[in-house]
């Protein structure tokens, strides 16, 4: 089980992520959580493509470690990701800025009805 | 948004300028070391960030036009989609440069070996171009999202003659 | 608060379901089928003429898919775009 860590700390993380959308009250707060979230999945697809004893998948100065290198191909979705994720949280700030600016205050319980 | 103290705007004036150069390292040895266009282009867009913070709002907007920077993100887009048509010959996004002797064309030895920059097609033309497009689309999110945190002040040129 | 009582059950019940299902995932550091890696690492010095296989990867091999990025980065920017506009703007 020890042999298994990074898995537990994902698991860790994500569950952080997902107990501070549900509970929290405070917009940027949610925002953070979510951000919390999309960190959680970015580690889970990295530590997915781990060979033991293994160096980066690049040739240059490779030295004598060629024989084994870690899996690209989840590094090279994990980046699409963390910029899909980017677009994301730019977003959702933006929404939190407007209403922010339209009901006047931060709290999920005051801006709850649909006004005209 | 305040600017702030002179040691802080000493510092980033000295400062700011090794960001842009080890962004700008980053994203063309992208074919190379790890990094590429997506990682460089998130580090030149610190520099923005960093300029903003030190400097305030309002001197931003008098030195920088937003027109640059959506220049800069339409023509690393354009010149992405058409790196991958010019290869239309055989299919869609070919690497029809490398090992050709032409503009990035030299062949890799292979097995571990120095990198050498001259390798690698239309590789190192899809990160300059990509590198444009972050550093533009980042700085321009930047710059909206500030001029939308303070609707009282005036955007752009009109009030250049009135900051400190 | 027996609708509070049903939640907990549930989420504990949907939390079991996940970590059995999550079993069968291979032990830390010893990958289950590397064939399409393999070919990757052998192959990108000779037929995409890059030292860093990642940037291969996401470029020529894969490069649809940086595409799709590309047009999302974008829609982002736009997006930001369209929600600070000013009154009176042209």
């Amino acid at each position: 089980m020890i042999g298994n860590f990074p898995y537990l700390v994902v698991g860790v993380l994500f569950v952080m992520g997902f107990v501070g959308i549900i509970f929290e009250k405070n917009l940027v707060k949610i925002a953070i959580a979510v951000s919390v979230v999309e960190a959680a999945t970015n580690l889970f697809i990295i530590t997915l493509g781990y060979r033991n004893g293994g160096s980066i998948p690049v040739w240059t100065m490779a030295g004598g470690g060629s024989s084994r290198m870690v899996l690209p191909t989840p590094q090279a979705l994990t980046l699409t990701a963390i910029v899909i994720g980017l677009a994301t949280t730019a977003l959702m700030l933006s929404f939190v800025m407007i209403i922010y600016r339209h009901y006047g205050s931060l709290d999920v319980r005051d801006v709850r009805r649909l006004r005209g | 948004m305040n600017p702030l103290s002179v040691i802080a705007r000493t510092v980033c004036n000295l400062f700011a300028w090794f960001l842009a150069v080890f962004g700008l390292y980053v994203i063309v040895h992208g074919h190379l070391t790890p990094g590429g266009g997506f990682q460089g282009g998130a580090v030149v867009a610190t520099f923005m960030a960093f300029l903003l913070v030190a400097h305030g709002g309002k001197k931003m907007h008098s030195w920088v036009r937003k027109e640059i920077f959506t220049l800069m993100e339409c023509v690393g887009l354009t010149v992405f989609i058409t790196a991958g048509l010019l290869g239309m010959s055989k299919t869609f996004f070919f690497n029809f440069l490398a090992k050709s002797g032409g503009l990035f064309g030299t062949a890799v030895p292979i097995g571990p070996n120095p990198g050498a920059l001259n390798t690698s097609g239309t590789i190192a033309l899809m990160n300059l171009s990509v590198g444009l497009e972050v550093v533009g689309g980042l700085s321009m999110i930047l710059l909206y999202m500030f001029s939308g945190a303070h609707p009282e002040e005036p955007f752009g040129r009109e009030e250049a003659g009135h900051d400190r | 608060m027996k609708a509070r009582i049903f939640f907990l059950v549930a989420a504990l019940v949907v939390g079991g379901l996940l970590w059995g299902g999550l079993q069968s995932l291979h032990p830390f550091g010893i990958p289950n089928e590397t064939p399409m890696d393999d070919y990757f690492i052998a192959n990108a010095q000779g037929e995409a003429a890059a030292n860093n296989v990642v940037t291969s990867i996401v470029f020529d091999y894969r490069g649809f898919d940086t595409l799709g990025e590309g047009a999302v980065l974008f829609t982002a920017v736009i997006s930001v775009a369209a929600l600070f506009r000013k009154r009176g703007h042209n």
